[in-house]
């Protein structure tokens, strides 16, 4: 496929993407660039190429998941790979016993690929250990969610030219969010200024510790910065009550006009999703076309998950 | 049995403050006859054997005050001759067993069970604990003189906290009128809900719900609280953090009576360790920072802590080969113990004696045994140990069934030649 440029290759350190902590800068970058080309292929009509024609890709999903899982799926059947999804969200069989043993089952039927999702943090980790094939971390816990960290990297990119430099704040539940963490770390990595904005009781313990300033008033958070991002409230993940009400919260965290007016004026406005609009977004923001590239996130999911897809399947050869 | 003499060791009896090159005869019963300097190769008869040990330290034998048995109900993680191997190894001689089985020690024919499978199966003294609460629910009291009369030297739920306050201070004010010994695991069930390591850097970095240390300083104070208005023998079974330290250490400056205690996991490692996931690093309490676990020795430096255990918690390995979030809490020990303590000594963090006191001496006064120590007359319970010897830990080498040791691999210094019981040799590594 001619689309499909050759790039100089950089060798990966792991077998598999686990987090943004264990990549290295080069590697991010290799994962960036396959991705841009991606990007064309998937605009083009005819979206199938046979890179991974042959290969098994398993999508192992513990925790519910629309646009991940999608996103997961379409990007491995554009690579020509054979894609199961399993969602064991209500298995019946006891947790612990689930995943090494649904490993162990997995491993048997010789898949290229397997990509999980897990509502414990280190899940990946410990099934990366148990199965001779390719692990990709779609999710764990609270601890990473790297393709998500790639693919907000490569809007930035698509609309900024670069990272570098820039000064980006991450809003809302910090503490249950895998995608603040993996944010951090990549952001760091590439150059941006993270600051985190948050109810004090939504902050991590030692937040700064990961090289962020932390805040508690969003306008301040906000000051100056080129990228928003917002969290939604995992109102799942909470044990007992963090915050008075919703309402309380959209007064000082939800992301309204008069407080994005405190960052600059061209600033982007970047959620995960699923979004709770009026609960830590205006609605009117959210759709802004001028200001929200919620939609490209999405779009941009598939090609990250592409490169991530054909750089670990390969490795595992 | 015939009298037996040890010559031209390093004797080590904290009770006595004994530390001198001296030899020790044990009697034709198994007890102490003499030990120090007095008995030496001159002044024993000549013609009979002596063993010379070399300078090597002798000692009483370890009391650990929290090991976790696995019998009645587990016994696939440990039973009493598994148990007893590994203590031996590791120089202890008597162990004070948790309540935690299944069914949970809380009546008078489970005593007997314990002590008749303890007596058969094993070689060690078992001295049994048993629940504060029925079924350690933490709802009704358990039998606090009858259970003492059977011979249970201290009450507690072992793993679990009494959470109620109105219990706590009933059982307190009950407890005083047998002089039973309560020994509280200090951790706020609510505070602590979900966490599963400390909670700081570590906990955020690796997404794991972290355990404040004001979970376990909220309990203590609350507890001696009720000290000042219901007096009774009370142990906090172990600390882990700088805040309850100095509490506690506040407390005894005032004139209150109590002790406490803490794992040789929080004097060794800290939350660092936990690395990537590493399950048999889940402990409660949890390991916390270095600050942290510099204060606890400080602590034991400074009599703010009173006894080293090894909260011998023996998992077999499907427990622990879980998600962090899913896998069983605690570690094996029991046979490092001492070896593991020694790093103390010979980092210079914990002088010998205070080490020693704090596994054998302190915690046989704060159980009423006339254990841990030289005194003529008692039972011949030793070892023997070379405290330079190096040798690293290896799962595979160890005596307890289960191998969830939280120091695989670990470069020691020190370890245990020969345990004796009663004056005979249960243990030995000397060819």
């Amino acid at each position: 496929m001619a689309i499909i440029k050759k790039l100089k290759a950089v060798k990966f350190k792991q077998n598999h993407l686990l987090g943004i902590q264990d990549l290295s800068f080069s590697e991010v970058s290799q994962i960036l660039e396959e991705a841009k080309t991606f990007i064309k292929l998937n605009k083009s009509s005819s979206k199938k190429i046979d890179l991974l024609r042959g290969k098994t890709q398993i999508n192992l999903f513990f925790e519910p998941s629309t646009r991940t899982q999608s996103s997961f799926e379409l990007a491995g059947k554009r690579l020509g790979a054979d894609v199961m999804s399993m969602n064991i969200v209500n298995s019946a069989i006891k947790k612990g016993e689930t995943l090494i043993d649904t490993a162990m089952t997995l491993n048997a039927m010789h898949p290229d690929i397997i990509v999980v999702r897990h509502q414990d943090s280190g899940a990946p980790n410990l099934l990366s250990q148990k199965v001779n094939c390719a692990v990709i971390n779609a999710g764990d816990g609270r601890r990473e969610h790297p393709t998500q960290a790639l693919l907000d990297a490569l809007t930035i990119i698509n609309r900024r030219g670069k990272v570098e430099g820039l000064k980006i704040a991450i809003c809302g539940d910090i503490l249950h969010s895998r995608v603040a963490r993996s944010n951090i770390y990549l952001m760091n990595m590439l150059g941006a200024e993270v600051n985190v904005v948050a109810p004090i009781t939504l902050l991590p313990h030692s937040i700064e510790r990961l090289g962020v300033k932390a805040f508690t008033d969003m306008k301040r958070g906000l000051e100056n910065c080129d990228i928003v991002m917002m969290l939604r409230l995992q109102n799942e993940r909470m044990q007992g009550s963090f915050l008075p009400s919703p309402r309380e919260y959209y007064e000082y965290f939800g992301l309204t006009p008069d407080k994005l007016a405190m960052a600059n004026k061209d600033a982007l406005i970047m959620h995960p999703g699923p979004m709770n609009r009026g609960v830590e977004i205006d609605t009117n923001l959210a759709d802004d076309i001028n200001r929200s590239v919620i939609r490209e996130q999405v779009e941009l999911g598939v090609a990250v998950r592409m490169a991530c897809l054909k750089i670990f399947c390969k490795k595992n050869q | 049995m015939k009298e037996k003499y040890l010559v031209n060791g390093r004797i080590l009896d904290p009770k006595n403050k004994i530390d001198e090159i001296g030899g020790l005869i044990i009697d034709s019963k198994g007890l102490i006859k003499a030990a120090g300097k007095k008995v030496s190769n001159s002044n024993l008869p000549a013609g009979v054997e002596k063993f010379d040990l070399n300078k090597k330290v002798l000692m009483p034998g370890i009391v650990d005050m929290r090991v976790f048995v696995g019998e009645p109900g587990y016994e696939y993680k440990e039973n009493f001759r598994t148990l007893s191997n590994a203590a031996l190894s590791g120089g202890v001689t008597s162990v004070v067993s948790m309540p935690n089985t299944n069914p949970v020690i809380d009546n008078v024919s489970m005593v007997d069970f314990l002590k008749r499978r303890g007596r058969d199966k094993s070689r060690i003294n078992i001295f049994p604990a048993a629940s504060l609460t029925k079924n350690t629910d933490g709802k009704q009291m358990t039998e606090f003189g009858l259970l003492k009369r059977k011979g249970i030297v201290a009450f507690t739920d072992g793993i679990k906290t009494i959470q109620d306050p109105r219990l706590m201070s009933r059982i307190m004010s009950f407890a005083s009128q047998s002089k039973s010994l309560i020994m509280q695991h200090a951790e706020d069930n609510i505070l602590s809900n979900g966490g599963l390591i400390n909670e700081g850097e570590i906990s955020t970095r690796l997404g794991l719900q972290g355990i404040p240390s004001i979970a376990e300083k909220i309990i203590v104070e609350r507890d001696l609280s009720f000290l000042e208005e219901y007096f009774c023998r009370y142990h906090i079974s172990q600390i882990s953090s700088k805040k309850t330290t100095s509490v506690i250490k506040k407390a005894k400056s005032e004139g209150k009576v109590f002790t406490s205690g803490v794992s040789i996991n929080n004097l060794s490692l800290n939350e660092n360790d936990i690395g990537d996931f590493k399950t048999f690093l889940k402990l409660s309490p949890p390991l916390r920072t270095e600050d942290d676990r510099l204060a606890l020795i400080e602590g034991i430096n400074d009599g703010t802590i009173d006894v080293i255990v090894s909260d011998h918690k023996p998992e077999d390995e499907e427990s622990k080969r879980l998600t962090f979030s899913q896998a069983a809490t605690g570690a094996s020990g029991i046979e490092t113990l001492l070896p593991l303590s020694l790093e103390l000594f010979h980092n210079n963090s914990i002088d010998l004696m205070k080490l020693i006191a704090a596994m054998t001496y302190n915690p046989a006064k704060i159980l009423n045994i006339s254990k841990g120590n030289l005194d003529k007359g008692n039972d011949a319970d030793l070892c023997i140990v070379d405290i330079n010897k190096p040798w690293v830990v290896n799962k595979d080498g160890l005596n307890s069934k289960s191998k969830n040791t939280p120091i695989e691999n670990r470069k020691l210094q020190g370890q245990v030649l020969q345990t004796y019981i009663k004056g005979e040799i249960v243990f030995n590594r000397i060819d």
